[in-house]
């Protein structure tokens, strides 16, 4: 009864996306021809896509009961739920499954189309109809994989001779078979990071549609203006913060639950997640220059095309099974029409864009090499220089396989087309992208310095020169302190560089209001206050470069051994020493069967504290997981993975130890990288209420003239 | 900028074999080999039938078995070179880090440099341009905070 409630809500919220597509289409046209009540088709349209927010909400409502009260007569239910998982994880098996998270996926985007609908559209109404449709049309289209294909509803039916098959509703002769109990989620999801890190992933992904669904109207109605990148900016700030937000997630997961000793293992669904946000992060950068120079207008359309594409493609990366990943917990048939999809808006958009390519001109030229606009395209270009590698690498395995055909066919070139699948591991992606990222967080701390229009090397020199000095008395300090990796020193003199420029920056915005007779606290405040986007920024670039601190620190300065340990007996390593002490076997109440051991740490030779590596093995999967014992301080990280046993004895174990530097640095950057989002999107003054904006003003006619600028 | 971008790309691709299996050295013959050398060999080597998993972090039986024909082969005396051939001879070339620079394979080292090469030129084309010196209308501060940030600590000195 409640899946029949569910199913019902999709299907009509699948017709109605269809319906809102073509009524806005109707509302355009009929606009377009003069013809009357063109706007009641267009809100018919708006009424229609915002319906279907509600409806699956009852659809995702549905499936959550299914799964909190264990179903087992759902196949879905059966396939991702079980008698000994926990009420949180019955619930957030909403997305522990293809079809579960393809419906999960289109209720945010219907609840994104909700909240976009809601907007003021009095200044937009020629771009209405268009927003309407893309953002309808892509959530048809993830309802159609739904109904179709993945049917998170469908019901298990026994046949009168035993065959067990899925189907809707009872078929003719066949009865309810409800299995006594289910399969369990995937045991690489049952952690925490698991049950927020998609969610926040899919957050971001369908963020990103609508400043696409915007980009797409302005260039149907040939709107040249920056109207759509205004209007969309804060959307694209919050997809981009939790697009950050899932990958940061992920990564921690990825650090506790792997087992890998590491937070990113260059796998194709973390690139294909990564993909989006470096074209976004590039989008977020030059649309300041559309904004205030009129200039990069049909780079931004292009970013932002590319930009759903990929969000689209990493969603079919993810689910279609044609790259094996650590990542891809669901896989179907569904791959041919995500391709379909993903090449018809390429298609499209790219038409749209070729027929506007002439209104779409820049209004000035670029002037100088060192401005901020030209800083900006550097900066541009590099992300799109990461972007290709990392695409490259990712397709080059199904490139790979698929030539194959081509050495068949002409067997003189079978040598160079063997058609053997190769495998693109993470020293391409290091090795290739490396001197990218040092150059793009070098342009990181100059450029916020440059001019527009027009900056020289004096300029630009007399606002870095201080910190520059600064940063090589940091060099200095870790030559002294023994430091010898060439490559570690460089990189970690440049964030050191780009961290002075930045805290530079901020005292020397302080230091003008505190002449101005502000308390410090008062003009760091208010100067942050006053500039959110500036100083937001900023922050989100300090946040960067502590990331860029802990990856190089893990990267460049990991160390690891495994040892085979008698009990007693120690490993060494970096400095510590880990102590075999005991083994324990035992089952717990969720099915596990659990193997922990207990070392003691030590650092130069005394106690620090004793950790519990352990292997969980999860009986109704048949799958293993390797649960690290982590100590973990600002300076480093002692990872130690329970790699093998004695079964009976428990006398023997071996070990595998890593010491992580800086890794921690990681995850504070990320909190400060998030924090930074938030103040660069929070509302301006004048998108408050008008009174508040009257109070606003005449507190600003009597502050200084920094705060008014 | 010719020369830049050979340079480029003859950078990456020593950068990518630098780290290839093929450019690790054996640093130890014959005898037992150690956990440490053993893992740093499966590092470059994939599990042959998990998704995407490096051997060296793999916890299934199989790796653990694969683990131990590593060890077994460089008891033997194989080099680490041999090793991955052997690997790649048994399973196909799937099961290396980084693709043999071979046949199609080349494709994987050419065409990043190739696509930021074209960046480069396209920049290198245009610094002429950009070079030349601004109007000197134009040469202001054009943003309204910096400017007034710089009035302000003028005014402070």
């Amino acid at each position: 009864m409640i899946a029949d409630l569910g199913f019902f809500a999709l299907l009509v919220a699948f017709l109605l996306a269809l319906y809102a597509c073509v009524a806005a289409a109707v509302g355009h046209w009929r606009k377009g021809a003069g013809q009357a009540g063109a706007q009641r088709w267009v809100s018919s349209a708006r009424a229609a896509a915002m319906l279907g927010f509600p409806l699956l909400t009852v659809a995702c409502a549905s499936l959550v009961y299914s799964l909190v009260t264990l179903d087992f007569h759902l196949q879905y239910v059966t396939q991702v739920s079980s008698h000994s998982m926990p009420l949180y994880l019955r619930a957030t098996a909403l997305w522990g499954g293809q079809a579960g998270s393809l419906l999960f996926w289109s209720w945010l985007m219907a609840a994104f189309t909700f909240a976009v609908m809601l907007r003021e559209w009095r200044r937009d109404r020629d771009l209405e109809p268009w927003v309407i449709i893309v953002t309808s049309a892509t959530l048809a289209f993830f309802l159609t994989l739904i109904l179709f294909f993945e049917n998170p509803f469908l019901r298990y039916w026994q046949g009168i001779t035993g065959t067990v098959w899925t189907a809707m509703w009872q078929p003719a002769g066949a009865q309810a078979y409800i299995p006594m109990d289910g399969n369990g989620l995937n045991p690489l999801l049952r952690h925490p990071g698991m049950i927020i890190h998609p969610p926040m992933l899919y957050i971001g992904f369908v963020a990103f549609v609508v400043p696409f669904a915007f980009a797409v109207a302005a260039l149907v109605t040939g709107r040249s203006d920056d109207r759509w990148i205004r209007v969309t900016r804060r959307w694209t700030l919050v997809a981009w913060l939790f697009l950050s937000l899932g990958l940061i997630l992920g990564s921690r997961w990825a650090y506790d639950v792997l087992g890998w000793g590491g937070y990113w293992g260059w796998d194709p669904v973390e690139i294909a997640a990564f993909m989006p946000w470096l074209t976004g992060t590039a989008f977020l950068h030059s649309v300041m220059i559309q904004e205030k120079r009129g200039m990069f207008k049909h780079w931004n359309m292009l970013l932002i095309i590319l930009t759903y594409c990929l969000v689209i493609f990493g969603t079919f990366l993810t689910r279609s099974g044609v790259l094996s990943s650590v990542h891809a917990f669901a896989q179907s048939a569904i791959g041919p029409m995500f391709f379909g999809f993903i090449a018809l808006t390429f298609i499209i958009s790219l038409a749209l864009l070729n027929k506007r390519w002439g209104t779409l001109r820049s209004e000035v030229e670029m002037t100088s090499l060192l401005s901020r606009e030209s800083l900006f395209l550097i900066n541009n270009l590099l992300f799109m220089g990461i972007l290709l590698i990392c695409f490259w690498g990712v397709v080059f395995p199904i490139v790979s396989e698929a030539s194959g055909g081509i050495g068949r066919a002409i067997p003189a070139l079978a040598h160079i087309f063997t058609g053997q699948r190769a495998t693109v591991g993470p020293i391409f992606y290091e090795s290739a992208t490396g001197p990218l990222w040092a150059a793009l967080l070098l342009l990181m701390g100059v450029a916020p310095l440059a001019a527009w229009r027009a900056s020289t090397a004096r300029t630009l020199g007399r606002a870095i020169w201080k910190p520059f000095i600064v940063s090589l008395v940091v060099l200095a300090g870790m030559l002294l302190g023994g430091m010898r990796n060439a490559l570690g020193l460089l990189s970690l003199w440049i964030c050191a560089l780009v961290l002075l420029v930045t805290v530079y920056e901020f005292w020397r915005g302080a230091q003008a209001r505190v002449s101005r007779g502000e308390t410090p606290l008062q003009a760091f405040w208010r100067l942050i206050g006053r500039n959110r986007r500036r100083y937001g920024g900023y922050i989100i670039h300090l946040g960067v470069i502590l990331i860029a601190v802990g990856i190089i620190g893990i990267e460049l300065f990991q160390q690891e051994t495994q040892g085979s340990l008698a009990v007693g007996e120690r490993l060494h390593l970096g400095g510590y020493s880990v102590e075999y002490e005991s083994l324990a076997e035992f089952e717990t109440p969720d099915g596990r069967l659990v193997d922990r051991a207990v070392v003691n740490v030590y650092k130069d030779g005394a106690y620090l504290t004793q950790l519990y590596p352990r292997r969980d093995f999860y009986y109704e999967s048949q799958q293993a997981m390797t649960i690290p014992g982590l100590r973990s301080t600002v300076e480093n990280d002692v990872y130690i993975l329970l790699v093998d046993w004695e079964v009976v004895s428990a006398s023997s174990a071996t070990f595998k130890v890593y010491v992580n530097p800086l890794v921690n640095w990681i995850w504070y950057g990320g909190f400060v990288f998030i924090f930074g989002t938030l103040v660069a999107s929070w509302p301006d003054a004048e998108l408050r209420p008008a009174r508040q904006r009257v109070r606003a003003s005449s507190n600003a006619r009597r502050a200084s003239n920094v705060e008014r600028a | 900028m010719k020369r830049l971008g050979l340079l480029f790309a003859l950078s990456l691709l020593l950068a990518a074999c630098a780290g290839s299996p093929a450019a690790i050295q054996s640093t130890q013959q014959g005898g037992a080999p150690s956990a440490d050398r053993v893992n740093a060999v499966a590092k470059n080597l994939y599990c042959p039938v998990c998704a995407n998993v490096p051997l060296d972090v793999c916890g299934t039986a199989a790796c653990v078995q694969w683990r131990g024909q590593i060890a077994e082969l460089l008891a033997e005396g194989y080099s680490e070179q041999q090793v991955y051939d052997y690997f790649a001879a048994q399973y196909g070339q799937g099961v290396l880090a980084l693709p043999p620079a071979r046949g199609l394979n080349w494709l994987v080292y050419l065409i990043p440099p190739l696509g930021i090469g074209v960046a480069a030129l396209f920049l290198g084309r245009n610094l002429k341009r950009w070079k030349q010196p601004a109007a000197t209308s134009q040469t202001k501060l054009d943003d309204d905070y910096a400017r007034k940030l710089e009035e302000e600590l003028k005014a402070r000195r």
